[in-house]
């Protein structure tokens, strides 16, 4: 207690700036105690075995580390408790470790062997903070160990602690940079890796270690462009810049005409041309007028890689992260073409808004885009004028701008602009805006004569910074048409009594030397005034008045030799050598004496020699050779680590480089070359991936668990819908372009499918793609005799949605659309199905009682056969066919166990809806086991069922060994007694246990029967009263017809259609009623009590639905399901 | 990229200290004092300053600068959003970000920043996942922190940084579900001497509180949405989306947010909803000037004007002002120069006015720039674009949340030059 309350003494008064900590310490005996006595204190708070205690000195020690006190002689006692259970001591060990471990590494090093422990922790959050902080104290003996670490985390399950690994990789590197090679190594394998998570560190690890190695990127470019857009902000920055300068090496100048074009015109073309249209279209001119030298070249066409990248990067521009909406103009501004770069205009223009430090970045760069985009910033204007409250260098950098945005059409309202800023009180404001206007007047010829005149008047203002920052620009601007202005010049003379500001004097005076013909009878009069006071002058006066006192006595000698002999005499005896340098020169060059050389003839030229006006720049020229957005470009000079960026290549370089794989529909990146992931995505690719060759001895296990999808190839064009879904639901994250040569694929294949209906799959599938026989082969062998197309069924609806899961996690965007595309293909893929599954389901219940338990229900060849009969049946006339049998439909799957609660297993079931033979009261659940983890998973079974009472479970066969990357099913049965009461155990393998359970929805607890429609009335008379619940309700709008109808029912609860009139089975369709009335037939599985379903469609979409059951509670819970199944 | 940070308050002095990579001595801070002398005022500190070894790249907040240093080339607009991050995180933590709130929170400043950064690159910077690492200081959890003697480090550890959706965390539970979105518009606008408008633009935020259960997906559809010009999201809100249907669907995160800032786009004409008649008059030779000040509203829809402050920074020759205001206080800083006056609410039957003189030095020449008058002022239950939000529907869960919007119009940066 007593230490608390000292800590609290020292918090309250820790406040004040600077006092030593220690005088609010009571225990150390106030102010005058030593450093001992004080670390003493927490020496023994640390050693004692009070959390609290040790928590409290951390806490304190942590406060002295904060405000910059040395702890250094702490370490020992500090270092002991970094095993310490309570995590808040642990992490506040932690912070102390990284800040002092490089000062006493000797020590540091008996904390490693915790860290290593760490390492190996099931929890990845435990796990990545140990890499973390073993990769932060920078101790040079231990970069084996950081490496092994390292190495070992970049395969580690957890995104976040490869994540981590990614961060750790620069830490190394920069205690060691020999390591080089070895981390790149690592690097390239993490470059691989597709979650958004690590994408960003990935890249920044890359950035500082290796960005020559462009080659690294290439295999990983479009993945990263596709995942950019759910990147967090910050890795957004660091990969958009990596890809700007990437793309600068990649691909083809996209303005490349133009920018010959802007050579051969010549540069003053940016100044004059009034906006971007009107460049344009002289520009369009001036291509006619070239077009035989145009001829040569290639029409430019972009990449499409290129294109990628410009697509995806453009949604950033609506970040809220302006680093992010930064890199992405930057981008633009470096990569597009000249006629897309408008848009990030309004981004950056919003970010004007932000902060101020931020508006002065912007600013910055804003600046040097306007001098070579004018036109793009143009409509923006007035989002530039500036407020007295905008700090000053804000306010200049907006008159940079607003200058670079000047043309003849709006310098009006600018100049108007201006006057206003001329009032300011901010002096320095005033003076630059008055340059302002001189680069307006010098750039634009219309208005040059207005801005003298309005900088003539500021001459009188009586701030003397005014006048003489007026009389410099007056000076530049007089120089380009000095005849005319003659009045000004003696105006201008006259100021010399009153200026006092050197630069304005020195100016004035050689504006009088340089024009003394246009003034000849005043010029002389200013050389006697200013002979009088030239010993009080500025050295940049005199020297001046030197040259004043020359051109004279060149010109006008007469009047001025003894003025400039005065002068000159003085100047040789002034305390500044330059000046007197000056003189001695001068004197020799202009006065005749017999040893003056032969420069003396050539005076006059020397000194009156026509000058060039100055141009007035804008100090943002040319600073674009810097990658906007950079810490160089905003210096102007080059940082350290900076990156040039290259200029474009003359040729492209090969773009095949970027594929990633042999070109076939399946998107690139979705088919990483990285072992490691393909385990971990595995579930993505179930249906090309065999075709990847590179996968070399791993080929066989591989095809192992690929092929179960592959292989529904046996099962005719049902496999082909579900098939070409599988691609789609991949291709939702695909570029467009891709995707529409997806679609047209699918089109095709449709087609084909529509065409054939009933074709071996072996020879439709080899048309398609030929590396894939060998497998399908070797599976076909195995199933051989047995047609497997209900396994296959439930197998790639599983996968499927696996795929979809874990997709989502980076992608769930993407998948939405993914989902939108669906349907046009579900429909058709529904119905064959439905078909198929009643036939089977009829030959098992009244012929083969018994399937084998292990999952593979069998279809005879005969029934494999009246599938297809049926299927054409039904792809000739779909209304008709589902009238006559009772459809099942696809099956829902259900996550057991999530793949990273599992730590890399994951299970997945779904309601087989099979009759489950060992025991026909229970109900088949079929699982489907995947283990994304690297090693292998043994002695999988279950343990420990806690069941309600009357509940029964069969036990699905142990599974003895589950190699890394594969996956097994198995089938187990719950008897659920009629209840949706859930059945809870373990599932085991040889090192965890996961606790997990089943809870059915009430429709799989029943399974179908067939019942005729008499039979069905019959019986629903016997079942009324309190047995019968109705319902009215509205279908949906998608829910019309009578296909989607049975449909919904029969995916909402295992029932089975009673055919309408199914008395006249065989009798020529009649057409359909108006309103008809659907009847669906089943018993529950384990009291058999029926469960009769009624769904009678009237006007406008409404309908009553009954329910007739023995159980009152099932016949609730059906009622509900079913009504939502078909209101939504 | 980032190297050290430092927390350097008003008076020059270092208060806090953190450092990434090796340490920096603070020494490194000299370049940035001697800029800071450079400048004649504190937000006339340059960004970005570069020094023989180091860049040093600062931003100013609530009279705080955080200097952070650099070493080697990083985009400076990446450092200055982070700083800005870490700002608004305090704030979050602390209710205020001033130099005693972080000296008496200097365990969790330092460990926040521990998580924020990694080598010097941003790692945790969600404000919900970062919360559920480090708990937030209540005075409930102080008092028992003091007693028990733990700190606010969780002590679970989070998944947040797992789950599909990583600006939220997991298990949120709420008995009352609702969800607040106030939909803020301010008018920046220059208005000149003659009471013309020069520029005037509409910026407008949603700000979102939501506490809801679960894993809600929310859908937020306006009446009027082609109003909105330019957008910037909250990383929760679906792109493709907007893009297709001009509609917001997102998961939130959990609390306060900043869901959308947009631009109105420039086509439409702004109301200018007060006005300003002034006639601030110094005679050349008179050691006395006149002040004189009346506003009145204008194209409000009825709606009052609310918490009215005019400031104003007088010329440096005015020694004193003697001003008689009809309603409200006024101030004048005789240092500073600053004026400024609490009007409060318009009443359009009697209008707001101040009135007086101004004193000059003595012999100083008459100022040659009249100042600029800055207004502030609030209408509650209003969008001054017209901008109407349609419909909030939730997805996701089965609970009817409580749902509520709230419109503001606010004066942003609004100057009447004179």
């Amino acid at each position: 207690m007593s230490a608390s309350s000292a800590f609290n003494d020292e918090k309250g008064g820790s406040s004040s700036v600077g006092e030593p900590e220690y005088g609010h310490d009571p225990a150390s005996g106030g102010i005058f105690s030593s450093d001992y006595k004080r670390h003493d204190d927490l020496k023994e708070m640390l050693d004692s075995n009070k959390d609290s205690l040790k928590l409290e000195a951390m806490k304190r020690i942590v406060a002295m580390i904060a405000r910059g006190k040395n702890a250094s002689d702490l370490f020992p006692a500090v270092v002991k408790n970094v095993a310490c259970k309570n995590i808040e001591v642990k992490k506040l060990v932690y912070v102390y470790l990284v800040r002092y471990a490089e000062e006493q590494q000797d020590l540091a090093l008996l904390s490693i062997s915790t860290f290593q422990r760490g390492l190996k922790d099931p929890n990845q959050l435990i796990r990545a903070s140990a890499l973390r902080v073993l990769s932060s104290i920078r101790v040079t003996i231990i970069v084996p160990i950081m490496m092994l670490a390292i190495k070992e985390a970049a395969s580690d399950m957890s995104p976040y602690v490869r994540k981590t690994a990614a961060h750790a990789i620069p830490k190394l590197y920069s205690l060691d940079p020999e390591q080089k090679d070895q981390l790149i190594e690592v690097i390239e394998k993490l470059l691989a890796d597709k979650t958004t998570l690590v994408a960003g560190s990935v890249v920044m690890a890359f950035e500082e270690v290796c960005p020559e190695r462009i080659d690294l990127i290439h295999k990983n470019y479009r993945k990263l462009c596709n995942l950019l857009i759910d990147v967090e902000e910050w890795g957004q920055v660091v990969i958009i810049n990596m890809l700007t300068r990437y793309a600068r090496t990649q691909f083809l100048n996209p303005n490349i005409n133009e920018s010959l074009l802007e050579e051969g015109s010549g540069g003053d073309k940016t100044f004059y041309g009034s906006d971007e249209d009107e460049d344009e279209d002289e520009e369009e001119k001036e291509k006619n007028a070239e077009a035989p030298a145009m001829a040569k070249r290639k029409p430019y066409v972009m990449d499409p890689d290129h294109r990628l990248l410009l697509r995806n990067t453009k949604p950033l521009l609506q970040s809220r992260n302006a680093a992010v909406v930064m890199a992405v103009a930057q981008l633009y501004f470096h990569l597009a073409p000249k006629a897309e770069v408008g848009v990030i205009a309004k981004a950056l223009v919003r970010l004007l808004r932000s902060h101020s430090e931020v508006q002065y970045v912007v600013l910055q760069n804003v600046a040097t885009m306007t001098i070579k985009r004018r036109g793009m910033f143009e409509p923006y204007l007035k989002s530039f004028y500036i407020r007295s409250t905008d700090p000053t260098q804000i306010k200049v950098l907006k008159l940079e701008v607003l200058t670079n945005l000047a043309n003849e059409t709006n310098i009006s309202t600018i100049l108007r602009e201006f006057q206003t800023y001329i009032k300011s009180m901010d002096k320095d404001f005033v003076a630059a805006t008055i340059q302002a206007i001189g680069r307006c007047a010098t750039n634009i010829g219309e208005v040059r004569d207005t801005c003298l005149n309005g900088l003539v008047q500021l001459l009188s203002n009586r701030d003397e910074l005014v006048v003489a920052e007026s009389v410099v620009v007056i000076k530049k601007l007089l120089q380009m048409q000095p005849e005319k202005h003659s009045d000004i010049i003696k105006h201008m003379a006259k100021l010399t009594d009153n200026i006092q500001v050197p630069m304005a004097r020195a100016s004035i005076l050689w504006l009088i030397g340089e024009y003394c013909e246009h003034v000849p009878k005043i010029a002389p009069d200013v050389l006697r005034k200013m002979a009088k006071s030239f010993t009080n002058e500025e050295d940049i006066v005199k020297l001046q008045i030197i040259n004043l006192a020359a051109k004279l006595y060149l010109t006008n000698s007469k009047q001025t030799k003894l003025l400039t002999q005065y002068v000159l005499n003085l100047a040789k005896y002034d305390q500044n050598y330059d000046i007197r340098d000056r003189a001695r020169f001068i004197r020799q060059l202009i006065v005749p004496t017999e040893k003056s050389g032969a420069l003396s003839k050539y005076a006059k030229k020397l000194f009156l020699a026509l000058k060039p006006a100055p141009v007035l720049e804008s100090p943002f020229k040319d600073r674009d050779h810097f990658q906007l957005g950079s810490l160089s470009h905003l210096l102007n000079a080059k940082a350290g680590g900076y990156q040039e960026l290259p200029d474009w290549p003359e040729a492209a370089p090969d773009p095949s480089v970027r594929n990633v794989e042999v070109k076939d529909s399946v998107p690139e990146w979705t088919k990483c070359s990285s072992r490691e992931k393909r385990k971990e995505k595995k579930v993505e690719k179930p249906f090309y991936s065999d075709s990847e060759g590179e996968s070399g001895p791993t080929e066989s296990a591989d095809s192992e668990s690929d092929s179960a999808s592959g292989s529904e190839s046996g099962s005719g064009s049902e496999e082909s819908g579900s098939g070409s879904e599988s691609v789609e639901s991949e291709e939702g994250s695909e570029s467009e372009e891709e995707e529409e040569d997806e679609e047209e694929k699918n089109k095709k294949k449709k087609k084909k499918e529509l065409k054939k209906p009933v074709q071996e799959s072996e020879s439709e599938q080899s048309s398609e793609e030929e590396e894939r026989k060998p497998e399908r082969k070797s599976k076909q062998r195995k199933s051989d005799s047995e047609s497997e197309s209900d396994e296959e069924e439930s197998e790639s609806e599983s996968s499927q949605s696996e795929s979809e899961d874990s997709e989502s996690e980076a992608e769930i965007k993407k998948k939405k659309k993914a989902a939108e595309s669906k349907p046009p293909t579900k429909p058709v893929k529904k119905e064959n199905k439905k078909e198929k599954k009643e036939m089977s389901l009829l030959d098992l219940d009244d012929f083969e009682p018994a399937p084998s338990p292990q999952v593979t229900p069998v279809n005879t060849f005969l029934s494999n056969s009246l599938v297809t009969d049926l299927e054409g049946l039904s792809l000739s006339d779909t209304v008709l066919s589902p009238a006559t049998i009772a459809p099942s439909s696809a099956l829902k799957n259900y996550e057991l166990l999530h793949r990273i609660t599992g730590e890399g297993l994951s299970v997945e079931y779904c309601f087989s809806r099979q009759p489950f033979s060992p025991d026909a009261n229970m109900v088949a659940v079929q699982m489907q086991f995947t283990n994304n983890a690297t090693s292998d998973t043994k002695n999988l079974h279950m343990e420990d069922v806690k069941l309600q009472s009357g509940m029964r479970v069969k036990e699905f066969p142990e599974i003895e060994l589950l190699p890394a990357g594969e996956t097994a099913a198995a089938v187990m049965g719950i008897d659920f007694c009629d209840s949706t009461q859930a059945a809870n155990f373990q599932l085991c393998t040889h090192t965890k246990k996961f606790f997990v359970s089943i809870q059915p929805p009430v429709g799989e607890l029943m399974r179908p029967i067939f019942l005729t429609e008499n039979e069905f009335k019959k019986e629903q008379g016997q079942l009324m009263g309190m047995n019968e619940i109705t319902e009215k309700l509205t279908l949906d709008a998608k829910c019309r017809n009578e296909h989607a109808i049975v449909q919904r029912v029969t995916t909402a609860a295992n029932l089975s259609r009673v055919p309408c009139g199914s008395d006249k089975e065989c009798s020529p369709p009649v057409p359909p009623p108006d309103h008809p009335i659907h009847r669906f037939a089943g018993r529950t599985v384990t009291s058999s009590s029926l469960v009769l379903v009624t769904v009678a469609t009237k006007e406008e979409g409404a309908a009553q639905l009954t329910v007739n059951c023995e159980k009152m509670l099932i016949g609730t819970m059906l009622v509900k399901d079913i009504l939502l199944a078909l209101t939504q | 990229m980032i190297h050290s940070l430092f927390l350097v308050n008003a008076s020059g002095d270092i208060f806090l200290e953190k450092h990434w990579k090796s340490v920096v001595s603070r020494s490194v801070c000299d370049y940035f004092f001697e800029a800071q002398e450079r400048a004649t005022e504190p937000e006339n500190v340059p960004p970005v300053i570069p020094t023989p070894h180091h860049y040093l790249i600062s931003v100013l907040r609530h009279r705080i600068y955080f200097v952070a240093v650099i070493q080697s080339e990083v985009p400076p607009l990446f450092v200055i959003e982070f700083l800005h991050r870490v700002v608004d995180t305090f704030q979050d933590y602390f209710g205020v970000c001033t130099e005693a709130a972080i000296k008496d929170n200097v365990v969790v400043v330092y460990e926040l920043l521990e998580e924020m950064l990694d080598n010097g690159f941003p790692l945790a910077t969600e404000s919900n996942i970062l919360k559920e690492l480090i708990k937030p200081p209540t005075i409930l959890r102080t008092m028992v922190n003091t007693i028990t003697g733990s700190t606010n480090v969780g002590e679970q550890l989070p998944t947040g940084q797992l789950s599909v959706v990583p600006w939220r965390r997991t298990g949120v539970k709420y008995t009352n579900n609702e969800a607040y979105f106030d939909v803020v518009e301010e008018i920046d606008a220059i208005i000149d001497k003659s009471g013309s408008t020069i520029t005037a633009e509409i910026q407008g935020v949603i700000d979102a509180c939501v506490k809801l259960t679960g894993m809600p997906d929310l859908t937020l559809s306006f009446m009027n949405p082609r109003l909105l010009d330019d957008v910037s999201f909250h990383p929760c809100v679906r792109f493709k989306r907007w893009e297709a249907e001009r509609i917001l669907s997102f998961i939130p995160p959990d609390g306060n947010f900043r869901l959308l800032s947009y631009h109105v786009s420039s086509q439409n004409l702004v109301a200018i909803p007060v006005y300003v008649k002034h006639n601030i008059t110094f005679r050349e030779g008179s050691s006395q000037g006149r002040f004189d000040l009346t506003l009145g509203p204008k194209q409000t829809m009825g709606k009052a004007v609310e918490s009215v402050l005019v400031s104003s920074q007088l010329p440096r020759g005015v020694l004193n002002a003697n001003l008689n205001p009809s309603q409200g206080t006024y101030t004048f800083d005789p240092v500073t120069k600053m004026l400024s006056w609490d009007v409060g609410k318009i009443n359009p039957q009697k209008l707001p006015s101040l009135k007086g003189t101004m004193s000059l030095q003595a012999g100083a020449s008459k100022p040659d720039e009249n100042p600029s008058i800055n207004i502030q002022f609030k209408i509650q239950q209003m969008a001054i674009s017209g901008l109407k939000v349609n419909r909030l529907d939730m997805y996701g869960e089965k609970y009817k949340p409580f749902k509520g919007i709230k419109y503001m119009t606010k004066a942003g940066k609004f100057q009447v030059r004179t």
